[in-house]
């Protein structure tokens, strides 16, 4: 089958690959770039847990094709703890925000996202932001207490001194 | 769960992507992706060619053209949403997309695409037909404009041609005073709807004018309720009036039963909804 070079930024590092067009992006992670922290669900954009950054912005990986990427920065699970835990992460582990753990990469891009524009999230954004990731396990009311803390210690340590 | 193989062009400018339209039926248009990628999935279906329109940045835009807002066939779902130009102008707009899918799928799903896929319980045909939209329709050699009303014929079904792409959607500012409603039963929020119902009205001298009524989940396309706006135009709003107007409305439709929501209930949601929609219409108009 004939592939198409691209060019793409993963977790901040430069990769080439030649791609299949029909590989959707949820594959080309997994299985191409070997990294599995993105977890496959439902495949037909239901359940949000292959959802990954680009540029960015949270999207579904099961709903991109991966030749679609060519030129974006691209951010997995993987990317968010280069230096141990992140402090959404270490928030959810604090918060009991996961339990089996298949959802979590998921709701960890949605919360990426939601904090990045809303440094101070009511319930209701935050239910909104997760809205579209199922969990079968937690209830949602951890990971909820999960990402209005890890808010909460943002905003406290930007009103830190330095 | 994989598609299947196509050939796949991701063209940098409208008349090459307009070009490539031109090889026949069995070609779809990729934009956000968020319907026909599930469907490429699922092979519910496996186009031959995908034209990939995501580099046509010319058609990313949502334009302020005097006395209407042209939204291109590239602007996504979100930046429609948070769009000042759709605050001071569509409030209806911002508020419906709430129910439509979830933020990620609205990071990428486009107003177009939305529009073209056409699905019976989508939210935005409906807004279009009440807004009264207007669709250009683009092909190798001309343009054309088309009404909403026009523009939706059945289940899936728009009148846009195999070598046609929607390039815009026209949506007039309302009149001064026009007052608006949206109210929606679904599964879940995000879910497809059961029952959608969109108003807008305005109130001249006490009296309804230029009602404008349609319904999205209940039957095979959105479609405008021309009884029941003839029968408010001029008339002084009251809760029996709407009432009787939604019930009447309720016993025209012929909703289709799912495993989930028969079409009773489904005609249950209209008499229920559609009064109140009328309401917050009259209540925001000034």
């Amino acid at each position: 089958m004939d592939t198409i070079a691209i060019r793409l930024t993963v977790n901040g590092r430069a990769r080439t690959a030649n791609v299949p067009p029909r590989m959707l992006l949820s594959d080309f992670i997994r299985h191409e770039l070997a990294l599995p922290g993105t977890h496959v669900g439902c495949e037909h954009g239901v359940c949000g847990s292959c959802n990954v950054l680009v540029d960015d912005k949270a999207v579904r990986a099961c709903l991109m094709f991966a030749v679609q990427t060519d030129g974006a920065a691209l951010t997995t699970v993987e990317g968010m703890c280069t230096k141990g835990l992140d402090d959404i992460q270490t928030a959810f582990w604090e918060e009991h925000g996961l339990q089996c753990g298949f959802c979590t990469p998921g709701m960890l891009a949605a919360a990426h996202e939601l904090l990045a524009a809303n440094d101070d999230p009511s319930d209701d954004d935050i239910r909104e932001a997760i809205a579209g990731n199922l969990c079968r396990c937690t209830g949602y009311e951890y990971i909820i207490n999960a990402i209005r803390s890890a808010a909460k210690k943002r905003r406290e340590r930007t009103l830190e001194p330095a | 769960m994989k598609p299947a193989a196509f050939d796949y062009a991701r063209p940098d400018n409208l008349a090459a992507a307009l070009q490539l339209l031109r090889q026949g039926d069995d070609t779809k248009i990729l934009a956000g992706g968020q319907s026909l990628v599930p469907m490429m999935n699922t092979r519910l279906v496996r186009p031959a060619r995908i034209v990939d329109i995501n580099r046509l940045t010319e058609l990313d835009y949502i334009a302020d053209r005097g006395d209407h807002i042209a939204v291109g066939a590239l602007a996504r779902h979100a930046a429609v949403k948070a769009s000042p130009l759709m605050a001071q102008h569509f409030p209806i707009i911002c508020e419906a997309y709430d129910w439509v899918a979830h933020s990620a799928v609205r990071n990428r799903g486009t107003l177009c695409g939305n529009l073209c896929h056409a699905d019976p319980a989508s939210e935005m045909p409906a807004i279009m037909l009440t807004l009264g939209a207007t669709m250009v329709l683009a092909n190798a050699t001309t343009e054309r404009t088309v009404s909403a009303g026009e523009f939706f014929v059945g289940l899936y079904e728009t009148v846009t041609e195999a070598d046609e792409i929607l390039k815009e959607v026209r949506l007039p500012k309302p009149a001064a005073g026009t007052g608006w409603g949206f109210e929606e039963v679904s599964m879940r929020k995000g879910d497809f709807a059961w029952a959608t119902v969109v108003a807008t009205l305005r109130i001249t001298g006490g009296a309804i004018t230029a009602p404008a009524i349609a319904l999205a989940g209940v039957g095979d396309h959105a479609t405008r309720l021309a009884e029941a706006e003839a029968a408010l135009t001029g008339k002084t709003p009251s809760d029996a009036l709407f009432a009787e107007v939604a019930n009447r409305a309720a016993a025209a439709i012929d909703p289709p039963t799912a495993a989930a929501v028969d079409a009773t209930y489904r005609r249950d949601l209209v008499a229920t909804l559609l009064p109140r929609v009328l309401r917050a219409a009259t209540n925001r108009a000034s």
